[in-house]
């Protein structure tokens, strides 16, 4: 026993590469991090820098700044339109698709039927079919529909509104239902030990403790719809036209920091909501 | 405060079965213990209890009706959960508040009876607090007083302890048992841990397969337990194959022939506590001298493995004082063995046999 001591003990000299080698790494840890950062910033903060170039080609020292991109962006109102019909049918596909989605997402995580697997495959297959192929069969199917029932759905809000909610339901069954695998049970078991029969429990406890993973859910369904490009761009109508699909609009014919001008207030945007958010429940423990 | 009986209780999971024909009375205001290894249906019986879990046969009784079939909210049990279960969007005040909601009790005696059970776990200044504001051992007394507070029928709860650190074990486990007796509170506990159960219980179920293998007393498990699987399992235990030659007399497969019980009548196995077993230097008089093969120093006690004939027996003694020749006993030194003759049980059955049908 004394003997392992002893040989424990370190040398003064011993010490030193250990602690050479742990700075070492605790630096190449700080360079990764900033260096992730960095990755992840980078672009959003190109976008805001450049919507302030005063120059239609963007060049690198830029001749001076200027916030007429800004001025240009709010005078085509075909952006300010966008963002509304953006915002309508972000929130309403929200509006539907969450409820829907948890309700689905308790349904596979607590249910006993059968197929539940399988169930939960097809709500979340929309997220594994690329968007742009799911915009072209919605497009087909719509165009079928409408001869049969003889009623504009394409460029409807009613239409756009239909093809988010397959964008909202499976980032609600895949959030909600990550939560509700994590819940731990048996604060439900409690409730019914103190003397709360199932419909008390759901609500007192149930759905407190999935209130991050609802926000979450929310929160993502919104933003998913919100800045979707490649579903919409077969289904919007003459008048009716996404945000995202103005920007690529206005792509075609130009090519200045106006658009970077109409990105940095998106993106503004969805931040404030995030840190709106964050202020209800803390994202970093939701997601 | 009620009565508590399982009739027959039997939990089957498919063709394996959890929990078989459990009987047991738990009288009111009694703590019995259900103690027993992983997996022995410990926690299966008390959720029964509970209502979480629905019996394959059997019943249930509370206060003397039958409440097999009645679901865990009309039950009126208290149930502390080892993961405690707290409610974590409510604040402690809430948590303990909760049972009493239910039962439809107004807002100003709900607020006395909260105050009054948290004072009772010395938690009365922290009403306000969310649960993961509380440490480990605050949060298990939260929900110590969530179940105390709706004055349940039984009070139910499994291993409440396990989550504490070995000191906060033995104080929680002592203010269990004095909350418990001053209340009068008709007790179930499941644990797996036999010091534990041992402190706490009026009475002890030891269950092993699901299967109830006896229950009694501390002393009467330690000192008479009725098979070889419970003298293994409470306390140690040497466990000494052999056969019944006469009266009082127990030949070792092994050739040693040693003292047993007199009134013993039948036993394949002998049973015998090691701090029941004397040793002294041989020196020649002892009538059973086996070669030491360990001394283990353990400060306040000493345990000797002494190989006898082939036969590997345990003693354990207080540690000698330094001028006893005991003390310079060494392996490989010739030593005798003594015991009274009735601290030597026979039991029945081989623990090398007891796979289960
Ligand atoms: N839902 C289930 N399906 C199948 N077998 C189960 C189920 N629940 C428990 N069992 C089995 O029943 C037996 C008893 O389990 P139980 O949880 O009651 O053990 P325990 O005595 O509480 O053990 P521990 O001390 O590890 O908590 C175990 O063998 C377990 O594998
Ligand atoms: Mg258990």
């Amino acid at each position: 026993m004394s003997a392992t001591l002893t040989t424990q003990t370190p040398a003064p000299g011993g010490l030193a590469p250990s602690a050479w080698t742990d700075g070492l790494a605790r630096l190449v840890f700080r360079i990764l991090l900033v260096a992730a950062y960095a990755i992840i910033f980078a672009p959003m903060v190109t976008v805001a820098i450049v919507s302030v170039f005063d120059q239609e080609i963007v060049s690198v020292p830029p001749p001076g700044l200027t916030l007429k991109w800004y001025t240009n962006a709010w005078l085509q109102r075909d952006f300010a339109r966008g963002f509304v019909t953006s915002l309508q049918i972000a929130l309403l596909a929200s509006a539907i698709g969450v409820p829907v989605g948890t309700a689905a997402a308790l349904a596979i995580a607590r249910g006993r039927f059968p197929g539940r697997e399988v169930l939960n495959t097809f709500l979340l297959a929309p997220l594994a079919v690329p968007a742009i192929v799911a915009g072209s069969a919605l497009y087909l199917y719509f165009v079928a529909a409408e001869n049969l029932f003889d009623q504009d759905i394409k460029g409807t809000l009613g239409g756009l509104v239909l093809a988010n909610v397959l964008l909202t339901i499976p980032w609600t069954v895949r959030l909600v239902g990550a939560s509700l695998a994590g819940l731990d049970r048996s604060a439900e078991e409690a409730a019914s030990n103190l003397g709360a029969p199932p419909a008390t429990v759901f609500r007192r406890i149930t759905l407190p403790m999935m209130r991050p993973g609802i926000v979450a859910a929310s929160l993502f369904s919104f933003v998913a719809s919100f800045e979707n490009l490649e579903l919409n761009l077969l289904l919007v109508g003459p008048g009716r036209t996404t945000l995202p699909v103005a920007m690529l609009s206005y792509l075609e014919f130009r090519m200045d920091p106006t658009l970077a001008a109409v990105a940095t207030v998106q993106i503004a945007a969805i931040g404030a909501m995030m840190l709106i958010t964050d202020r209800f429940v803390k994202l970093s423990r939701v997601v | 405060m009620g009565t508590l009986k399982l009739d027959g209780l039997n939990k089957r999971y498919g063709a394996s079965t959890a929990v078989e024909r459990v009987d047991l009375d738990v009288a009111e205001g009694e703590f019995v213990s259900l103690l027993g290894p992983s997996g022995c249906g410990k926690t299966t019986t008390l959720r029964m209890v509970a209502g979480f879990i629905e019996p394959s046969a059997g019943r249930v009784l509370i206060a003397g009706r039958d409440v097999t079939t009645a679901p865990p909210y009309a039950r009126n049990t208290g149930m502390v959960f080892q993961s405690y279960a707290l409610f974590p969007h409510m604040s402690v005040g809430q948590n303990v508040g909760f049972g009493l909601e239910m039962r439809k009790v107004g807002r100003a005696e709900r607020d006395t009876r909260v105050r009054e059970a948290l004072r009772l776990v010395q938690l009365e200044h922290l009403a306000e607090r969310l649960p993961r504001e509380l440490s480990g051992g605050q949060q298990q007394r939260v929900a110590l007083a969530r179940a105390l507070v709706i004055n349940p029928a039984v009070f139910l709860l499994d291993e409440p302890l396990s989550n504490l650190d070995a000191k906060l074990r033995a104080e929680v486990r002592l203010e269990i048992r004095e909350l418990q007796q001053r209340l009068g509170l008709t007790t179930l506990f499941v644990t797996h841990d036999q010091d534990e159960a041992l402190a706490m219980s009026d009475r002890l179920v030891v269950l092993e397969n699901g299967r109830v293998q006896q229950v009694g007393s501390a002393e009467d498990l330690y000192e008479r337990p009725a098979n070889a699987f419970v003298a293994g399992f409470v306390g140690r235990c040497n466990l000494l194959a052999g056969t019944l030659e006469g009266q009082g007399r127990f030949r070792l497969d092994k050739g040693a022939l040693v003292p047993c019980a007199p009134d013993a009548i039948a036993g394949t196995l002998l049973a015998l506590r090691p701090e029941r077993v004397a040793i002294t230097p041989a020196e020649g008089a002892g009538d059973l001298v086996g070669t030491v093969r360990s001394v283990t120093y353990l400060g306040a006690q000493t345990e000797y493995h002494v190989d006898l004939d082939g036969t590997g027996i345990l003693a354990v003694r207080p540690t000698p004082p330094a001028h006893d020749p005991l003390r310079r006993l060494a392996s490989g030194d010739r030593a005798a063995l003594h015991w009274e003759p009735a601290a030597a049980r026979l039991l029945a059955d081989d623990p090398l046999d007891r796979s289960s049908p």
